[in-house]
């Protein structure tokens, strides 16, 4: 990828059919990194996962009663810097206020936030009265 | 979601046949291996080799189907986890929960013994 800068803008309605879609978008931007030194596949699956996981996040936050509604991604990469940002409407929440997965504990859920926050090196949750936005960064060198 | 079962020395073999096992059909999953410990199953397993990626909500399914196992004096196990699937299990520590199988017939082994 001739720069290593690019821009992607996706709009895809907030249901979970559409995850593979963003993910595989993922996936191909991991395989097209030329400047990448690492497992580019290994990089490619983090990739789907964060997004996946971002994705599943806000469509629960986007709330069920609003099937119409689109969820909005952007993935930014400047030479090394990447950039997701997934956008929601709903009420938020306190990305903090989110406990680690209690490994001696087995639960069906809560790993979600774990996986991103593991597989990439910042995340962010900003809410605002108009759209909240969960944002996380990786450095790809 | 597209699965397929057989049985194979008392043990129920459930073949996800789906690239993906995500938020998108692993509900559908946990149904169906509830159903079988429901239905008076006592050995179940899972087997992912056509499964290339794995997030969250599919290894909550699993883990559902896991505890349901033990609820009901059974067992779920697993079989032919590609490698970055593999490699979920240990980032979150479920490699330490299920017993992980290179192939169905290992596994249906380890059932007998």
């Amino acid at each position: 990828m001739q720069g290593n800068t690019i821009e992607v803008d996706i709009k895809v309605p907030n249901k979970t059919r559409y995850l593979s879609l963003i993910g595989k978008i993922g996936e191909d931007i991991a395989r097209e990194l030329e400047r990448f030194s690492g497992d580019k596949e290994v990089l490619a699956y983090h990739l789907n996962l964060v997004l996946t996981e971002a994705m599943v996040n806000a469509i629960k936050h986007a709330g069920p009663k609003e099937p119409e509604k689109l969820v909005r991604i952007v993935i930014s990469l400047h030479r090394d810097d990447l950039t997701i940002r997934v956008y929601d409407d709903g009420q938020g929440f306190d990305i903090n206020a989110i406990p680690a997965p209690n490994f001696e504990e087995l639960e069906d859920r809560g790993r979600g936030i774990f996986l991103i926050r593991t597989l990439m090196d910042s995340v962010a949750y900003r809410k605002s009265c108009k759209e909240n936005m969960l944002e996380m960064k990786k450095k790809l060198a | 979601m597209n699965l397929a079962s057989e049985t194979r020395n008392d043990v129920v073999i459930i073949y996800v046949k789906e690239e993906r096992l995500d938020a998108h059909n692993s509900t559908e999953l946990k149904s169906a291996v509830q159903k079988l410990f429901e239905d008076g199953k006592k050995n179940v397993l899972v087997d992912l080799k056509d499964v290339r990626f794995i997030d969250s909500s599919g290894l909550g399914a699993l883990v559902s189907g896991f505890k349901n196992a033990i609820s009901h004096q059974g067992n779920l196990k697993l079989s032919s986890l590609q490698s970055q699937v593999k490699s979920m299990f240990e980032l979150t520590r479920l490699h330490r929960v299920f017993e992980i199988f290179p192939s169905t017939v290992e596994a249906v082994e380890n059932f007998q013994s």
